[in-house]
């Protein structure tokens, strides 16, 4: 029976004879349809040739033509080598340890490839030093891939064969005539690749070599210099320290070449009631500044008076709370002695000799085996460009770098190569000073590269091709060893060369571990006093009173921009502002304010953000877009580098804008002027909830002093639901709407996340791109929340002082009104909020909400613990995307492979080489997740079950937990009592996120304690 | 009149055809002995051959032919170059003495200087023949003997003897069908014809057929019957839904598919006559998850040395006659012009044209199937699978590949897991909690879909 029951849509319809009303009722598309533009206009409908008749028949013969089309199977080919290598079994991978070297990102890796392809980059463990790779590394295998390679050496734009390319090269090396040959490149940090320059220079006369890097560490490598005598950088070992203090360093980042972050990940678990305590000053927001015990938010102006203070020879600019942490931060060093350590990343020679005074005693430092990974010298950079715009250079040839988009003075260098006879850019790609280079030598990948590179000073590291070169490219050093005249191959060369520093290695027992220990070569420590010209050059500028200070820094996804065509590494999140696809100005809410600059959520993963204009000087980058950052400094911006690229990159990566112009006298930190420009930027961001808002219950945190004083109970509770009025743990059977399934026997697959350990590097969500074939969606689907990503790093801000402070706040609010004007401002993250990092991934729950409401059984579970997913099983009806409380499903919106409108690596035939090809590729309309990388799993069980052998701890390996060189993820099966991971899952520190759900996760987290001791 | 004519031919037309298939019976019935006959005679003429060349000679050629296998046949043919230059005629072109010593001791006789010495081992590439000093001069004798018996001819009896009804294939089946196809409508046609001309016989006669009562044609019965109607379509109904489901359930198995292959390569000459292990060749099973068509080079390790089958003559051969010697012999050349092995330099030449074979079995991407998994670690026999693969001429599909045929097998097999150290502790708990002593593959979890959906 139909109830008579009226439902009122508006208030409107209560008028009775309301014209809204009469209007909506009329319309039945909210916009109107065009037909009128089409129908109406008499042309267009004649100058249309398809009749009606017409179209009936093209669909007839589509719809014969695709019946016909699918009476047949279609016919594969299947074509095997004519000589099979002997190293090559089809379907079985190999792995090659090679090296990193592009002047930016330095790293020992592991490249496994099937096929003769590389499709992964791993860590290579066996590694001492920068072992761990990022997330830039770990998506380098795909730059392989990139279709705006170049394919052959060029002249004038033209491509031409090598033997013509060198004769042209050698006539006008000799036409020279005694005017000066400049090299200009990367810091190679390769003994082979010096060699070689030397012996060119002893060919040709009047040769120089400057070396240049992007991203400057000037003031470190001067201060070095001046104390040890060498051009270099102090290594430090951050596992044995007890006390760190970092002014302005993201030592977790990019500082100095990065690779510190494992070193610091293993003092930060408590054991026996210890752990590291970590003071951080900072100006931006960073990860570091993120993972820290304390961290203070100051100007870089005020940034130098900490380092002062902590030297103890001044700081008196400073006020309150910074003052007071100060104090505090030099107490805790001076408890700790030899096992304190400050570092610095001001671009300020005496900052950087002030904190290697400091840690002269300390055994965190290391000076003899000194980092040599950056060697660039801003000062002979600039010479170089003066000398070229007064036309005393006669040839330059340019290798691993972009100066005509790198340089602060592009203008001056642009200027300055007309001026040049001779230039010769060595580049992977026609990028900005390719296209001004007459000849352009295409150089290839590092995975198609023979090289050694000495990290540091003890420290080598060797480089092996892992595939055939795709393009008629051939490395800088090959066309070197051409141009003097040597028949060798420069693998022979670095074989020859280095045979002294292997040691009782063989160079093919190297070759096969990628590293080596070289003979130490003690540094001679000679006290030189800095001339006088350097350290005025470096040094950061006073307070500004009435602009505002200008940091510019590096972003975990893109670093110097070298790797900009890369779809992966524009689409991983940033890990602090959870934004893809674009780098913005980052400032603080109170200057955001008095700016009139704004953010707004227009939808879930859509932000909003302002425009405005920075000036430093006379240089002006206009529509930066902002973004507000909590923790940012009030009086101070931050912007990244690396972006805004135009040449030879991918019309849809042409996102960002370029800083480099900003970043005059090669200094970070800069003096600039803001004003608010017209327009709003639309941003792709992956999170815009930014606060737990007091739910202790996901991320658990607590402070070394709870932790080791108190029972597990009071910071780690386990919570509890009542019955017949008696309290049951969740976890209980007698609470279980479900049946326990034995899962005693076999393997039982955890995985264990350490909310300590993590850094938040975003290394582990590469990893899993590449290992599982998770497609790029582009910027525009991100704002439609529809990334792929199987993993994600969540990112929280206390919106007090600390998490633990939310929750008290949350704990108290009493009543209604309270409880409702306090949970609005518990959304708005604090101005100098505590930070924590939350992996999350498919949680692989043994009582799977997914699972139960799925209509055609898609996903079910396996007894070894992972949740299933069979994609052609899969209907796509979201039920279980729905039903998740994690929020981990993907769905495929689209096509993702073999689509124009997805023109990114799985578009091409090139990029689609690095697919793996144990995982399927999915297609539209399916539902997908973290399988827990049940390919690895699986591989690892029949690896043991062919070999005759039980598995031992450490063989199951994740892609994620592989790639975490921090050792925050450990995977493995907890009925194996003898693993790291059953440990784990018995320690104290051990939860679920979302307990209280009762979804019986076999992914488990670790509390974060902080260890805020005072001494 | 007319009409007689018209009998008069159709009873024409029908004899002549009763005589010709008496006929060709008569002469489909004779081939058989006419072949094995052929076949005797070619051997008797060999044997003959044999037993003269073998007088002329000083050496025993039956004694050679066995030293001859055992020691040079791997790099020397008798009447073509190999490694080694052909040695028919050998005698012509060198002194016996000098046949002695290099045999013995080729490298001093190079070393030495001797002139032709040099000559042959530079011709061969350099290389080296190897010494044979436990040979002694009546033992190279007896296998001069040997190459130098002239080279048997083809026999005769073995080509296709041409035109003629006595073809070795017989009348095809289509045209026995054609004919009587032809004769069943000849045969409606008459008794159209014999009834039209009764009719007119009748008319012309004034004979009033007889028309029996008007009944209710049976399909208007039928109709009316509604008890049958109903029957009748439920019956359709399933019927059809039967063969409808089997339709689709076929869709894309492709069981028994047996495409035409670039090379036609018989697994019944290599797997079945030769007894060559599948895993010599399909090497990559035992460690992958693919079986892996083999490479060229590795079909190069016999053909190296094996440029033709044997013929007829031979007791072993492989040929037969729907498959000749010349056929298989320019398939064998196929593989020369592939891998670029020039035959008469005895060398690669370096081009090659790699083999585009024609892929069998296509599992789905989204199904993962482990070759290693189920050869070396299950130990399962390829033929399980793949079916009595050594009797194929070519290669076929011979199993449906679908989910059903792939748990049926999980269901039904055991795990092997006698010695295999993986297995012991789960294989004790689980036995225990299963309580039974062999766990099939479904008890390990064999079903689970992400075991080979992922």
């Amino acid at each position: 029976m139909s109830s008579n029951k009226k439902y009122w849509k508006s208030v409107e319809e209560l008028k009775g004879d309301s014209s809204i009303v009469e209007t909506l009722q009329q319309n039945e598309f909210v916009e109107e349809i065009p037909i009128d533009d089409f129908l109406g206009d008499k042309e267009t409908l004649e100058s249309s040739k398809t009749s009606r008749r017409d179209f009936l028949k093209f669909v007839g013969f589509s719809t014969a033509a695709a019946s016909l089309a699918a009476c047949e199977g279609p016919v594969t080919k299947s074509i095997p080598y004519v000589v099979q290598p002997d190293e090559i079994v089809p379907g079985v991978a190999n792995y090659y340890a090679t090296t990193i070297a592009d002047g930016f990102d330095f790293s020992s890796v592991l490249i496994k490839t099937r096929e003769g392809r590389p499709i992964k980059v791993e860590n290579n463990t066996l590694g001492k030093v920068n072992a761990g790779a990022n997330a830039r590394v770990h998506a380098s295998v795909l730059s392989l891939y990139d279709n705006q390679r170049l394919k052959r050496p060029t002249i004038k734009g033209e491509p031409v064969a090598w033997e013509k390319f060198d004769a042209e090269v050698a006539k006008r090396l000799q036409a020279q005539g005694g005017k000066k040959i400049v090299f200009l490149t990367q810091t190679f940090a390769s003994p082979s690749t010096s060699k070689l320059i030397k012996e060119f220079s002893s060919k040709y006369s009047n040769v120089s070599h400057v070396v240049y890097d992007t991203v400057s560490e000037d003031a470190a490598l001067e201060a070095f210099q001046s104390k040890f005598g060498k051009r270099a950088l102090a290594n430090y070992d951050f596992s044995k320290a007890e006390v760190i203090v970092s002014v302005g360093a993201d030592f977790l980042g990019d500082w100095q070449g990065g690779g510190f972050d494992s070193g610091y990940a293993k003092g930060r678990i408590p054991s026996k009631g210890k752990m590291s305590q970590h003071f951080q000053f900072e100006a931006n927001m960073t990860i570091s500044g993120a993972n820290a015990d304390k961290r203070v938010a100051l100007k870089p102006s005020e940034l130098k008076q900490v380092v002062l203070a902590l030297a103890g020879k001044g700081g008196s600019g400073l006020k309150g709370k910074a003052a007071e942490a100060v104090q505090k931060a030099k107490a805790a060093l001076q408890r700790a002695g030899g096992k304190g350590v400050v570092i610095t990343g001001l671009p300020d020679i005496e900052a950087q000799q002030a904190v290697l005074s400091i840690n002269s005693g300390s055994e965190v430092m290391d000076t003899d085996n000194a980092i040599l990974t950056r060697q660039g010298s801003a000062a002979q950079v600039n010479q170089l460009v003066a000398e070229m715009n007064a036309g005393s250079v006669g040839a330059l040839m340019i290798a691993g770098v972009n100066p005509a988009y790198s340089l602060p003075n592009a203008e001056d260098f642009v200027k300055g190569l007309k001026k040049v006879g001779l230039v010769v850019d060595f580049a992977m790609k026609m990028d900005e000073t390719a296209k001004l280079s007459e000849f352009v030598a295409a150089t290839p990948h590092y995975l198609e590269s023979w090289g050694d590179v000495q990290l540091t000073t003890k420290n080598f590291s060797l480089m092996q091709p892992t595939i055939k070169p795709l393009f008629d490219t051939r490395q800088f050093q090959e066309s070197l060893l051409k141009w003097i005249g040597n028949d060798k191959k420069y693998h022979e060369y670095i074989k020859e060369n280095i045979a002294g520093s292997l040691g009782n290695k063989k160079w093919e027992e190297a070759l096969h571990d990628g590293v080596f220990e070289g003979a130490v070569t003690a540094v001679t420590t000679t006290e030189n006093t800095v001339n006088s010209t350097a350290s005025s050059r470096m040094i950061i500028p006073a307070a500004n009173a009435k602009g505002y200070e200008l940091t510019l820094y590096t972003k975990t996804a893109l670093g110097d921009g070298e790797q900009a065509n890369n779809p992966w590494l524009q689409e991983l999140p940033d890990p602090i502002t959870r934004t893809t696809w674009d780098n913005y100005l980052t400032i603080s809410k109170a200057d955001a304010e008095a700016l009139d600059l704004i953010n707004k959520h227009v939808a879930n993963g859509g932000l909003n953000g302002s425009y405005a204009n920075v000036k430093v000087g006379k240089v002006e980058l206009k529509n930066v877009p902002v973004i507000i950052q909590p923790g940012q400094a009030k009086g101070s911006v931050g912007l990244a580098l690396g972006y805004g690229r135009k040449e030879a990159i991918q019309k849809e990566m042409q996102v960002g804008v370029n800083a480099y112009p900003l970043y005059q006298n090669f200094s970070t930190v800069q003096n600039v002027t803001i004003e608010k420009a017209a327009g709003e930027h639309e941003f792709a961001c992956v999170q815009l909830h930014n606060t737990l808002m007091g739910r202790g219950d996901i991320v658990k945190e607590t402070t070394l002093e709870i932790f080791s004083t108190k029972p597990k109970s009071e910071w780690n509770e386990m919570p509890h639901v009542s019955k017949d009025h008696e309290p049951f743990a969740v976890t209980s059977p007698e609470v279980d709407i479900w049946d326990e399934f034995d899962r005693s026997i076999g393997h039982h697959f955890n995985l264990s996340i350490d909310l300590n350990a993590c850094t938040g590097c975003g290394a582990c969500v590469i990893a899993c791109h590449s290992e599982n074939n998770v497609p790029v969606v582009g910027k525009t689907e991100v704002r439609r929340s529809r990334d792929m990503h199987w993993l994600r790093i969540d990112r929280y801000y206390s919106s007090e002082e600390s998490f633990e402070g939310d929750n008290e706040k949350k704990d108290n609010f009493d009543g209604l009104g309270d409880s409702l004007s306090g949970f609005g401002e518990m959304e708005e993250a604090s101005d100098s909020p505590q930070v924590v990092f939350q992996p999350v991934m498919c949680q692989h729950c043994n009582h799977a909400p997914c699972e139960t409401v799925c209509p055609v059984a898609a996903t079910s579970h396996g007894r070894q613990g992972q949740n299933h997913m069979a994609y052609n099983r899969c209907v796509g009806t979201r039920y279980c995307a729905n039903n998740c409380p994690y929020k981990v499903r993907r769905f495929n919106w689209f096509l993702y492979s073999e689509n124009e409108e997805f023109d990114y690596n799985m578009n091409n035939d090139l990029g689609r080489m690095v697919l793996n090809p144990d995982v399927t590729v999915r297609s539209r309309g399916v539902m997908e997740k973290c399988s827990m990388c049940i390919q690895m799993t699986q591989k690892t069980i029949l690896d043991a079950k062919r070999d005759g052998r039980a598995i031992k701890d450490g063989d199951f390996q994740t892609a994620c937990s592989r790639a975490c060189s921090s050792g925050a993820m450990v995977f493995g099966d907890i009925n194996d009592k003898e693993s790291k991971v059953f440990a784990n899952k018995e320690d104290d520190r051990m939860y679920h996120l979302l307990e209280h759900v009762g979804t019986k996760p076999n992914v488990f987290y670790l509390t974060k304690v902080r260890n805020t001791t005072e001494v | 009149m007319k009409k007689e004519n018209l009998r008069n031919s159709i009873s024409k037309t029908l004899l002549a055809l009763v005589v010709f298939f008496t006929f060709s019976q008569v002469l489909l019935s004779q081939e058989t002995p006419v072949e094995v006959g052929a076949a005797e005679t070619a051997d008797a003429v060999a044997d003959a051959e044999n037993a003269a060349t073998a007088e002329g000679q000083s050496g025993d050629a039956a004694k050679g032919k066995e030293l001859f296998n055992s020691l040079c046949a791997s790099c020397h043919k008798p009447y073509s170059r190999s490694t080694g230059p052909a040695l028919h005629g050998v005698t012509e072109r060198r002194d016996r003495d000098w046949i002695y010593e290099w045999v013995k001791n080729s490298a001093a006789m190079i070393a030495s200087g001797d002139a032709e010495a040099v000559a042959i081992y530079e011709e061969y590439n350099q290389t080296a023949m190897n010494a044979f000093p436990q040979l002694s001069d009546a033992d190279i004798d007896d296998i001069l003997a040997y190459v130098e018996q002239p080279k048997p001819e083809p026999a005769v009896a073995q080509t296709p003897p041409v035109g003629g009804e006595t073809s070795s294939g017989g009348v095809p089946t289509e045209v026995i069908l054609a004919i009587l196809a032809f004769v069943l409508a000849l045969l409606v046609i008459a008794l159209f014809l014999v009834n039209k001309t009764l009719n007119r016989f009748a008319s012309e006669s004034g004979i009033q057929v007889v028309e029996g009562p008007t009944r209710k044609p049976i399909w208007k019965a039928f109709v009316e019957n509604q008890f049958l109607v109903l029957v009748t379509s439920i019956f359709l109904l399933l019927a059809g839904g039967y063969f409808a489901y089997g339709y689709l359930m076929q869709v894309g198995v492709d069981q028994g598919y047996e495409p035409v292959q670039p090379i036609h390569f018989s697994h019944r000459i290599h797997a079945g006559d030769n007894a060559i292990e599948c895993k010599y060749c399909h090497s990559s099973a035992r460690v992958s998850k693919t079986s892996g068509i083999p490479s060229l080079n590795v079909c190069m390790n016999c053909h190296k040395s094996i440029s033709e089958v044997a013929d007829a003559s031979n007791a072993n051969t492989s040929v037969n006659e729907d498959y000749t010697k010349e056929f298989y012999d320019g398939e064998i050349a196929k593989l020369y012009d592939a891998v670029g092995w020039d035959k008469t330099t005895q060398s690669y030449t370096g081009e090659t044209k790699p083999v585009k074979w024609v892929r069998i079995h296509n599992l789905p991407d989204f199904a993962y199937f482990n070759h290693s998994q189920h050869v070396s670690v299950a130990g399962i026999a390829c033929q399980e699978c793949h079916g009595p693969v050594e009797e194929m001429e070519i290669m076929r599909q011979h199993s449906p590949l679908t989910m059903g045929w792939c748990i049926n097998c999980h269901r039904e097999t055991n795990v092997k897991v006698e010695g295999n150290e993986y297995y012991e502790k789960i294989h004790a708990e689980l036995s225990k909690k299963y309580g039974v002593e062999t766990l099939t593959a479904a008890q390990m979890g064999a079903l689970e879909c992400g075991k080979c959906h992922y």
